[in-house]
């Protein structure tokens, strides 16, 4: 279930965890090497004392005076007496027998009891309790107790006249340690406080374009995917990388698409232009033969009026049958002449009727000074076509354009109108003969167009922008030796 | 600066004592009266100072052993001292003044017990305790527990399990009071005083018994003290109830104010002091 997360929370959410588990260890070893100072300030400064204060009972004990004994060790304990910083909770001098000799807490454990009797803590020390001598001390913590006891020998000159208990509770440092605890945790609280937001937020960060470029990816399957806004992730880290290749990734795959679109459409145009060279020589080849037999009827037998009203009928149909055809076969075996500026102020003159009629501006701009070698009948016929289309498409008053400028080695026209735009779907299929988008004519002429191009090894595109229908011719010059193209 | 101040003090004190008549009066200070009032001390020697117009030494020593000895030796003039050590010295020392309590010159031997202890009702309910003596010369911290114990048919070598010495009445409140010893014989003087002047530490204590009374711990002159000075001393001694600053002085101590007193008064302790036998 977690595991399925988005990255969005599991890597904040994982990086809490790490951030948590470290504040925590840390904390937790902290506390633990404070504890262990504590106990050992503690056990330090209660050998201190209880050393010193064995040297000084020595003496009292050799002469037997119990009230300074006592003194001396209910001296730490007295109201306003800042000396028991170690929190001992009293000192016990026992005699060689270890019995209590004096207490600082006599109430507690009063003067001749036997430290056995006193409980059952005390009775492991006395049971614990070894032998020490000069200088040593002995720490005993019994079980399950809140009580540790320090034993320091009360000897002089190797003579031992008792043991000095320096009696602790534990709970006493405890509270010292809780206080201590609860500030580490105050402060590990205010650290995850300022680090976790931080975490979240650069997680957030980090996994956000992340899952965008994700949601991107998964739609590969279906249709291309858009491409990414530029600036959503700006650093040149891996995800930058990734970034960086799935937009040239997009690129190619559209260009791609592109091209197997163009590829596909220029077959079709194939097929559609050999099956019509192929329907209309067949047909070519027996309308020839019937001129051939109306020609006979004609010259050679005498038709009343009925008959000869059905010749010629017939005569014009096939006629227009031929006309047809030669138009669909674009047959150029013109003779021709390199193109010049002339020639454009001809298709003008040719087309500016027709402008006229729809109120229409033409817009003329031509950069071209010298002759350039393309066979002018065929780009006059090109140029015609295109413009004549565009004045059609273009609504009254509407403006046509026509550009014409070397692109290096190639010829560039470009004809714009205003009127409807196409659509994509209009485009695709705009070339084929008989286009259903011809509301005149026979729906030939772009046909034509693109026939000539193609026989001249140029390019014919269509496109529409911004309310203008645009279509770009570009022919590369050819060499005019060959004088039937 | 510090040493210039002791030379001189050395030298006024050296010409103190040649000069004679100038000759610095030295009283010892036992634990018979509260002396560890220190500044109340000085105050009281600073007035006898000035009534007697010649410097005035107060010697305190811990223990009466100590301020015996210094009598024994001369080198005390007068001294405050308890029955029994005035009982002890027999003819070394004088009777000199005997200072008035609650209008009487008497006090008694209180047997306290820590607060707690509620069932003890005389001397004998503490057999086989640990008891506090206050010192070995004490009238009512020692002799006067140790007849009792006699009286009642102990032995009071072995009457206790455990006993001390706390040279000092206040300290023996203060080992019953912190429960270090299960008993004590006090001076009822000073355990009235502390009781005025540290409520909380008698409240701690609970008085059992108190003793017949004794003659209240005296003034003694050394015997080699002249007649004038003993009279000089035994006037400045009476006359404090008579003035101001007298009285205020025995207001603090706690007393009405001095008698000549008579060797009498101390005829039970004597006894006791028989019976019991010598230190």
């Amino acid at each position: 279930m977690f595991f399925n997360l988005s990255l969005r929370y599991k890597l904040p959410l994982w990086g809490g965890l790490l951030i948590v588990i470290t504040a925590l260890t840390l904390s937790l070893s902290f506390m633990g090497q404070a504890y262990d100072d504590l106990k050992q300030d503690v056990l330090r400064s209660s050998e201190d004392l209880g050393l010193t204060m064995s040297r000084a009972l020595f003496p009292l004990m050799l002469h037997d005076d119990v009230w300074r004994a006592f003194e001396m060790v209910s001296l730490p304990f007295q109201d306003g007496i800042r000396a028991n910083t170690m929190h001992a909770e009293s000192l016990i001098v026992l005699d060689p027998n270890k019995r209590i000799y004096v207490s600082s807490h006599p109430e507690r454990y009063p003067l001749l009891s036997d430290l056995a009797a006193i409980g059952r803590e005390f009775a492991y020390v006395d049971k614990e309790l070894v032998t020490l001598q000069a200088g040593e001390t002995q720490v005993l913590e019994p079980p399950d107790s809140s009580r540790l006891f320090i034993a320091v020998p009360i000897i002089s000159d190797g003579m031992t006249l008792g043991t000095l208990l320096v009696v602790h509770d534990t709970s006493a440092f405890w509270f010292r340690f809780l206080r201590l605890a609860g500030r580490a945790f105050w402060i590990t609280l205010i650290v995850l406080g300022v680090l976790l937001p931080i975490n979240w937020y650069w997680g957030q960060g980090m996994t956000k374009p992340l899952s965008l470029l994700a949601r991107h990816m998964v739609t590969i399957h279906h249709q291309l995917p858009e491409a990414l806004e530029p600036g959503i992730y700006k650093y040149g880290d891996e995800l930058g990388q990734l970034y960086k290749a799935f937009a040239e990734m997009v690129a190619q795959l559209k260009e791609k698409a592109l091209l197997e679109k163009q590829m596909i459409q220029s077959e079709r145009m194939a097929a559609v232009g050999r099956l019509t060279a192929g329907i209309a020589h067949e047909i070519n080849n027996p309308l020839g033969g019937m001129f051939n037999a109306i020609s006979t009827l004609k010259r050679h037998v005498s038709l009343d009026s009925v008959a000869q009203m059905t010749i010629s009928h017939l005569d014009r149909g096939l006629q227009q049958i031929r006309e047809t055809v030669a138009a669909l076969l674009v047959e150029a075996k013109l003779k021709n002449r390199s193109l010049t500026a002339q020639d454009f102020d001809d298709v003008r003159l040719l087309v500016t009727p027709s402008a006229y009629k729809k109120r229409i501006e033409l817009a003329w701009s031509i950069s071209i000074d010298e002759p350039v070698s393309l066979p002018s009948t065929l780009v006059r016929q090109i140029l015609i076509n295109l413009l004549l289309n565009a004045i059609q498409a273009a609504s009254d008053g509407g403006h046509v354009s026509l550009q014409a400028s070397m692109n290096g080695n190639s010829l560039l026209l470009r004809v714009e109108n205003d009127g409807k735009t196409l659509t994509s779907e209009q485009i695709g299929t705009l070339f084929e003969p008989f286009s259903r988008f011809s509301e005149q004519g026979n729906g030939l002429g772009l046909w034509i167009t693109y026939q000539i191009v193609q026989q001249l090894k140029g390019e014919i595109t269509a496109g529409a922008d911004a309310g203008f229908t645009h279509f770009l011719v570009l022919l590369p010059l050819s060499d005019l030796k060959d004088e039937n193209v | 600066m510090l040493r210039r101040t002791f030379i001189g003090l050395l030298l006024l004190l050296v010409t103190g004592t040649s000069l004679g008549a100038d000759k610095t009066l030295r009283v010892g200070i036992t634990p018979a009266s509260l002396n560890d009032q220190l500044a109340l001390l000085e105050m009281w020697r600073d007035y006898l100072q000035h009534r007697l117009k010649r410097p005035v030494e107060f010697v305190q020593r811990e223990r009466y052993r100590e301020t015996m000895d210094l009598l024994q030796q001369h080198k005390l003039d007068f001294a405050w001292v308890c029955d029994y050590p005035y009982i002890a010295m027999g003819n070394e020392v004088k009777l000199l003044a005997v200072p008035v309590n609650q209008g009487k010159p008497i006090y008694r031997s209180y047997l306290i017990v820590p607060a707690k202890d509620t069932h003890t009702r005389s001397i004998a309910d503490l057999k086989g305790a640990v008891f506090a003596y206050a010192d070995p010369l004490s009238n009512t911290g020692y002799l006067a527990p140790r007849f009792d114990i006699k009286q009642a048919g102990y032995d009071p070598q072995t009457f206790f399990r455990r006993t001390f010495f706390t040279w000092s009445h206040r300290k023996a409140i203060e080992a019953v009071a912190s429960g270090l010893a299960q008993g004590a014989a006090v001076d009822s003087y000073v355990w009235q005083t502390l009781a005025k002047v540290s409520p909380n530490l008698t409240a701690r204590t609970r008085v059992v018994k108190q003793s017949e009374a004794f003659g209240f711990p005296p003034f003694v002159a050394n015997r080699s003290v002249s007649q004038a000075d003993f009279d000089a001393m035994r006037a400045a001694l009476l006359d404090m109830s008579k003035n101001p600053a007298g009285q205020a002085l025995l207001a603090k101590l706690n007393l009405d104010g001095f008698i000549a007193g008579s060797p009498d008064l101390y005829k039970s302790v004597a006894h006791m002091a028989a019976v019991i036998g010598q230190p």
